[in-house]
């Protein structure tokens, strides 16, 4: 029994839960190998070798695997399925674009996201945005999952595996990336931060929304939002926080002017220690709150960030 | 050329779910139901290229139970022009949807599908990107813009840490994430309307689909609880607790 954990990277590291999905798939039984495919990702086929727990690298160079074509990945995937009993990435918008192409073509299910393993065929999942947790027996031969990487500790980097290449397949042909507009930031990545400054529509404004990040600085913290200053224009899209934007467990959540609507919750209840700062004594986010302030923000903030 | 596009009837995203005492799963009777929000977009955006001359016809499918036809009808007062019904009592997973919608891609002819990146009782996010490897199709994935230009499509994807725009050749598969665009409200003329519209049923069988599940749910639990945190009094009472109690400072 050998999984395989198809890594995300960024040529020179494995990034995005990559380490969290070893450890996942560490615990369904067996061996661990990961497949690093890429253009000039010797790099990462290197730091992907480093994961504790990992016995054997594989490492694709093709252009056509670049910018992690889906339709070019579940190609180069799905003839090594043969050899696995599970197929194992992070369930980000990489490993979430590629995964069930792979299990539709192999003809079996997926499970998505996964929190828990309780056995090599059982696995615990959330559904209805985190307000039930189901646990689901997979009754297919291969077993492909995608891992939520708050549910599971990343693989610390003290191992040293082989790196073996593998031929890179066929270009499909079938799509090519045109553009990347990346939010450029010096903060930590939102995903995998261990601390979070996150403001909602309480902030009022863009230019409002800017004073989290004197706060964000002096923590170390990354910065995040609610879907509702999203919506409302004060941030980027991929600030967002909650079921349908990043699912975060830091070990502290800052929640400034977010009243915490359902689907913000699904996506930080995890987190170790939550501070929410509304002037609302009703708003909801206090339910999950460790500690609770009401007051106005705009003072609130300024002196927190003095004092701490 | 024709758009399909599935629509997965769901429990109303306002409503709290509640899990059942055993166990076996949530609470589904006397509980309102709706289109999946995220398959409202797909409808919008296969309508909005069928006026922009983009597309010659909006079919909705969808597959389950017989109430699933509320759903599709839903879709119909909002504008698309016909409806199918892949018609069973079979607990319903993402794989055997995508080959339902493969087998009737196949009869339609149709040279695009357009739907929801996920649904919000499974949260399962496959369907799609299933049904595009079933039929060897490229995808565009969670798209906040779809542009048809001649014989591809050009679609910008939610990434993390961004967006990315990739030129995809047709036909081929979209999923849609939520700022793609607003949907339109069903009118009452129009939901009137709707009830004259074609709707058909067929059963899995007669399109040569096996719908049995390949994953078993054996547990369907509520979450953990939070305890219940403290209200501080100001700033100061706040930096202490986070310092010398949570010890995160």
């Amino acid at each position: 029994m050998t999984a395989l954990v198809i890594a995300e990277h960024d040529n020179a590291h494995v990034r995005g839960g990559t380490a969290n999905a070893v450890t996942a798939a560490l615990k369904m039984g067996g061996e661990v190998h990961i497949l690093v495919a890429g253009q000039g990702a010797r790099a990462a086929a290197d730091a992907a070798a480093k994961l504790a727990g990992v016995a054997k690298v594989l490492h694709a160079e093709g252009a056509h695997l670049a910018s992690g074509s889906p339709e070019n990945l579940a190609a180069l995937v799905v003839p090594l399925a043969a050899t696995y009993s599970h197929i194992v990435a992070s369930a980000t918008a990489f490993g979430k674009n590629f995964m069930p192409r792979v299990a539709a073509l192999l003809d079996v299910a997926q499970v998505s996201e996964i929190v828990g393993v309780d056995s090599p065929d059982t696995f615990v999942r959330p559904i209805y945005a985190g307000n039930a947790f189901a646990t689901v027996q997979a009754l297919d031969k291969v077993k492909v999952i995608t891992v939520r990487a708050t549910g599971f500790d990343a693989a610390p980097a003290t191992g040293s595996a082989p790196v073996e290449s593998l031929a890179p397949g066929a270009d499909k042909a079938q799509s090519k990336l045109l553009s990347q507009e990346l939010t450029k930031s010096a903060r930590p990545e939102l995903a995998g931060a261990r601390r979070i400054v996150s403001g909602g529509r309480g902030l009022g404004s863009g230019e409002n929304f800017k004073m989290l990040e004197t706060l964000a600085d002096k923590l170390g913290a990354a910065i995040g939002a609610s879907r509702a200053a999203v919506d409302s224009g004060y941030c980027p899209n991929d600030y967002q926080v909650g079921q349908t934007g990043k699912i975060v467990a830091p070990e502290l959540y800052v929640a400034i002017g977010i009243s915490g609507a359902i689907q913000h919750l699904a996506g930080m209840k995890d987190s170790k220690v939550i501070v929410a700062i509304n002037k609302d004594p009703e708003a909801p986010i206090f339910q999950v709150a460790d500690y609770g302030l009401v007051g106005d923000l705009f003072q609130i903030v300024p002196e927190l960030t003095a004092k701490i | 050329m024709k758009i399909l596009v599935p629509v997965k009837r769901v429990v109303d995203f306002n409503v709290k779910v509640r899990v059942k005492a055993d166990q076996t799963g949530v609470e589904l009777a006397n509980v309102k139901m709706s289109m999946n929000p995220f398959d409202e977009i797909a409808v919008e955006e296969a309508l909005k290229l069928k006026e922009a001359g983009k597309a010659t016809e909006v079919i909705a499918v969808s597959a389950g139970i017989t109430a699933c036809q509320e759903t599709l009808r839903t879709a119909l007062a909002m504008g698309a022009d016909r409806a199918i019904l892949v018609e069973t009592d079979v607990e319903l997973q993402p794989l055997a949807v995508a080959k339902l919608l493969k087998a009737l891609v196949a009869k339609e002819g149709a040279g695009m599908v357009i739907l929801g990146k996920q649904a919000i009782d499974d949260d399962a996010n496959q369907t799609g990107q299933m049904l595009a490897a079933l039929l060897d199709w490229p995808q565009g994935t969670f798209a906040s813009k779809v542009e048809i230009d001649g014989s591809v499509a050009r679609v910008t994807r939610e990434i993390d840490g961004g967006l990315e725009t990739v030129e995809i050749k047709l036909p081929a598969v979209v999923t849609t994430d939520l700022r793609l665009n607003t949907p339109r409200y069903a009118t009452l003329p129009n939901i009137m309307k709707a009830k004259k519209k074609p709707l058909d049923v067929v059963k899995p069988d007669a399109l040569g689909v096996d719908v049995a599940p390949r994953l078993k749910t054996l547990k369907v639990a509520e979450p953990g609880k939070r305890k219940a945190g403290v209200m501080v009094k100001d700033v100061d009472e706040l930096v202490g607790k986070l310092k010398n109690e949570a010890k995160v400072l």
